[in-house]
């Protein structure tokens, strides 16, 4: 079956690929305007966040024929990065402590003890 | 099931059933070709080798005490007397999405049989991959020139030296690779190689090749935000 399903499956007008490609590039110029206007704090991470999730969306669905296949393979690509994202959570914490610890032991000027100003009492 | 139905015909399966369709029973699991899960298993091993390096980069630049720079003015230009901030990244990033672009096209044309255009996409797509290497190589120079090293850089934490040849190393590396792929497998189309070989015809290997490009532009995607927006 995989060959002429496979070949059903691929066969989709090449408007689609030209609207995704339009809205790929708006989408970057997007993120570049982000940055052009100087956005700062959480509104600017929010919006490269989404920006950079929708871009990624419509490459992997749309590009990469990935919404068009079937469930097994679309589980077996998507689901195992996510513990990339668990990855990403306890190196944030273990980061954030060795920078408290580098505040208190590396920062210029009267060393602290570590017992009078903990790093959480910041 | 009941019995006695046609068993050729697939019954109408859900979501979850479809999965445990595909695993159950002694069968083959995934029915794509053999190339193109082997090509989605190896994005996925590099989905890994990328997804460590934006998360020690993060690390890095999380625990430094020093400055990090503002890739914002880092990658800023003057073009015409005009300072324009990380515009460099912003053409390259245009450039990327323009050869996924003809990238979808080629594989589009290569099931249509159409093997002139196929072969013209495909090195188009090279050729605007080759441009995107080029500017990477200016990028690359331009830091060197104002002297930032792997280990050290004068405008504030050595960490974004570090990241900054690894990550874009590696991804530039990723996309010469791609090119040289794209154009040994442009120049088979062209001599008709696929025609007598594998499946009878080149839909299959230039949509193989196409997911190697679309994974490289996908992965410049997260950099772009997360290296120089963020």
């Amino acid at each position: 079956m995989s060959e002429s399903t496979a070949q059903q499956q691929q066969q989709h007008p090449i408007g689609v690929y030209i609207k995704v490609w339009i809205l790929l590039f708006v989408l970057s110029s997007f993120s570049y305007l982000v940055d052009f206007f100087q956005l700062q704090g959480y509104l600017r991470w929010t919006l490269i966040l989404i920006f950079m999730v929708l871009k990624a969306g419509f490459i992997i669905s749309i590009f990469m024929h990935l919404r068009w296949e079937r469930s097994a393979l679309q589980y077996l690509v998507l689901l195992p990065p996510v513990a990339i994202l668990l990855l990403v959570g306890m190196m944030a914490i273990e980061a954030d402590y060795v920078n408290a610890l580098r505040e208190i032991f590396f920062s210029e000027g009267e060393p602290l003890s570590p017992y009078e100003q903990l790093p959480y009492e910041h | 099931m009941t019995s006695g139905e046609d068993t050729t015909t697939r019954p109408p399966e859900g979501h979850w059933q479809s999965v445990s369709n595909d695993w159950a029973a002694d069968k083959q699991a995934f029915s794509v070709p053999w190339g193109k899960l082997m090509m989605w298993i190896f994005l996925l091993s590099d989905t890994f080798i990328f997804g460590i390096f934006l998360t020690g980069y993060m690390s890095v630049r999380m625990s430094t005490v020093e400055a990090w720079p503002n890739p914002s003015e880092v990658f800023a230009l003057e073009i015409a007397g005009t300072h324009l901030p990380l515009i460099l990244i912003a053409i390259m990033t245009f450039v990327l999405i323009t050869s996924s672009g003809t990238m979808a096209m080629a594989v589009n044309f290569a099931h249509q049989k159409n093997r002139k255009n196929t072969v013209i996409f495909m090195a188009l797509t090279a050729l605007l991959g080759a441009s995107f290497v080029g500017m990477q190589a200016f990028e690359w120079s331009k830091l060197i020139s104002e002297g930032v090293r792997p280990w050290s850089n004068p405008m504030g934490a050595p960490q974004f030296g570090a990241s900054f040849f690894m990550i874009t190393g590696f991804h530039g590396m990723h996309v010469s690779i791609g090119v040289i792929y794209l154009a040994v497998i442009a120049a088979k189309v062209h001599k008709g190689h696929y025609d007598q070989h594998y499946d009878k015809g080149s839909h299959n290997i230039v949509e193989i090749t196409g997911l190697y490009w679309h994974f490289v532009d996908l992965v410049w995607v997260f950099i772009f935000a997360l290296f120089y927006l963020w």
